[in-house]
């Protein structure tokens, strides 16, 4: 057994069966996770590198406790600071890192597509953490994980993706994610932040905020992705949060008890307010604890021996 | 393909097996069974049911231990599924009975000790096998209790089927390895 796949680029390389041993495996993980030793020796032989061209907290830290957990040795690298400001190549960088002996890179990187075309020119297993507006795997797959648990099986559940859908690689994850385990998708927001056509990706589109959220059993709120809007989308952050935040009084004007994620870091009073975000409704903290199981998963997986085609 | 233990002999094995762990542990108060996932857990269900008959005591610690995360060969091995763990007692200061269907090259046993041990501190860890591939041993692990020992080669394969999951208890020896 194991994955169809050498990296994990994208959830839409990914089959079905591959996101349920993904899920199998991280239920063996979370127990590790309750134990009072945390930890196994899994990969004691393995070193992972995180490589960051762009900022994280979670993410960084996730992945850093899942490869720890694994008993795998770390090391980590960010782009400031680094040679990259001196003008080293993306490959050269990488390479230089992978003959220090390096068994897995574990990257983001702010251009959509980085991973792959990385994956082309080296050997070691590759972890997208994340590339530009395209996808953040591991995200898509811990928010899956999360509802799953919330929910039980995903199919025919409704999920709201709220706020910026073009800017989002969370949003696209989501879609090809939650689409394989047989969900139905809305997105919405600001049409300014909706991309043309991506009704061609299997989901529906709703501008009003409080008919998605009416419509969902679970309602994703992404963040407004500032640092890569290059003209102005809409007029202000107050004006947005007026229209498209989600606050509490929506929460109480609906019947049922939808639940409530959010990727993180959150904008508290933009797309979405401290009482929704802190509400008993949330399991945005559980989504973080998840993560280290989900990314704990899809390491061990990747580091199997693979069959070689002649 | 010879037939090392028949259902008769195997159910008398069994038999042998609990009675010598009651002997030894009489009542179980200070004693845990664990089997060892996947296919050690037919064994370790049957052996914990006849001492739970044998010593009248019906509250036995009963666990089963995966140990795939514990395993020495994940790069050099196809990735293993996991199996669940459930240790729903302390093992700290008790006595515990590893219990695995075949015992080959001793690796899995070391796994299970190193992934035992992360649970606490047990008193004393002791080994029930079934069947003991003698000469075939990659680790220094011996047995404490064992059903049945057998000298093969390594092409050989010894295979265990249980009632429970492939409709018949017999023990066999193949000579070839069935993939």
């Amino acid at each position: 057994m194991g994955l169809s796949v050498k990296h994990l680029l994208g959830i839409k390389e990914l089959n079905v069966q591959d996101i349920e041993q993904i899920f199998k495996t991280a239920d063996n993980f979370k127990q590790v996770l309750q134990r009072p030793i945390k930890k196994v020796p899994t990969l004691r032989d393995t070193t992972v590198a995180n490589i960051f061209f762009e900022n994280s907290t979670r993410t960084r830290l996730s992945f850093e406790l899942a490869e720890k957990r694994l008993g795998a040795d770390v090391v980590n690298f960010s782009a400031s600071g680094s040679s990259v400001s001196k003008g080293e190549t993306l490959i050269d960088t990488v390479n230089n890192i992978l003959a220090m002996k390096v068994d897995m890179v574990v990257m983001r990187h702010s251009a959509s597509g980085a991973p792959w075309f990385l994956a082309n020119h080296i050997d070691a297993s590759i972890v997208n953490a994340g590339d530009g507006t395209n996808e953040h795997p591991t995200q898509a797959l811990l928010d899956a994980y999360s509802m799953r648990e919330k929910l039980g099986s995903l199919k025919g559940r409704r999920i709201a993706l709220l706020g910026d859908i073009m800017h989002s690689r969370v949003a696209l994850s989501n879609i090809y994610c939650l689409n394989k385990l047989g969900a139905e998708v809305t997105v919405s927001g600001p049409p300014t932040l909706i991309p043309k056509h991506i009704e061609s990706l299997g989901v529906r589109v709703e501008y009003d905020v409080k008919k998605a959220l009416e419509w969902c059993d679970v309602a994703n709120v992404l963040r407004i992705q500032l640092e890569r809007q290059h003209k102005p989308l809409f007029s202000t952050l107050r004006e947005y949060a007026m229209y498209y935040g989600v606050n509490k009084s929506m929460l109480d004007s609906i019947e049922r008890d939808i639940v409530i994620m959010h990727p993180g870091p959150i904008n508290r009073g933009v797309e979405i307010n401290s009482d929704v975000a802190d509400s008993k409704q949330s399991i945005i903290l559980g989504q973080v604890e998840n993560g280290v199981a989900i990314r704990m998963a899809v390491i061990y997986l990747l580091s199997g021996k693979r069959e070689v085609v002649e | 393909m010879k037939t090392l233990l028949n259902s008769t002999l195997m159910n008398i094995t069994l038999q042998r097996l609990a009675h010598q762990l009651v002997e030894n542990h009489l009542s179980f108060t200070d004693t845990a069974i664990i089997g060892i996932q996947p296919r050690g857990i037919f064994l370790s269900n049957r052996i914990a049911q006849l001492v739970k008959k044998i010593s009248g005591n019906n509250n036995i610690d009963y666990g089963l231990l995966d140990i795939t995360f514990y395993r020495d060969d994940v790069h050099s091995a196809h990735i293993h599924v996991p199996s669940d763990t459930t240790i729903p007692f302390s093992i700290e200061g008790k006595n515990v009975v590893l219990i695995d269907d075949v015992l080959h090259t001793g690796r899995t046993i070391r796994s299970a000790m190193d992934a035992l041990i992360d649970f606490g501190r047990p008193k004393r860890v002791e080994l029930l096998t079934l069947i003991d591939r003698r000469f075939s041993r990659e680790l220094p692990i011996q047995p404490d209790y064992n059903g049945y020992s057998v000298d093969t080669i390594l092409t050989q394969k010894v295979k265990v089927y249980w009632q429970e999951k492939d409709g018949k208890d017999e023990v066999v020896l193949l000579d070839k390895v069935v993939s």
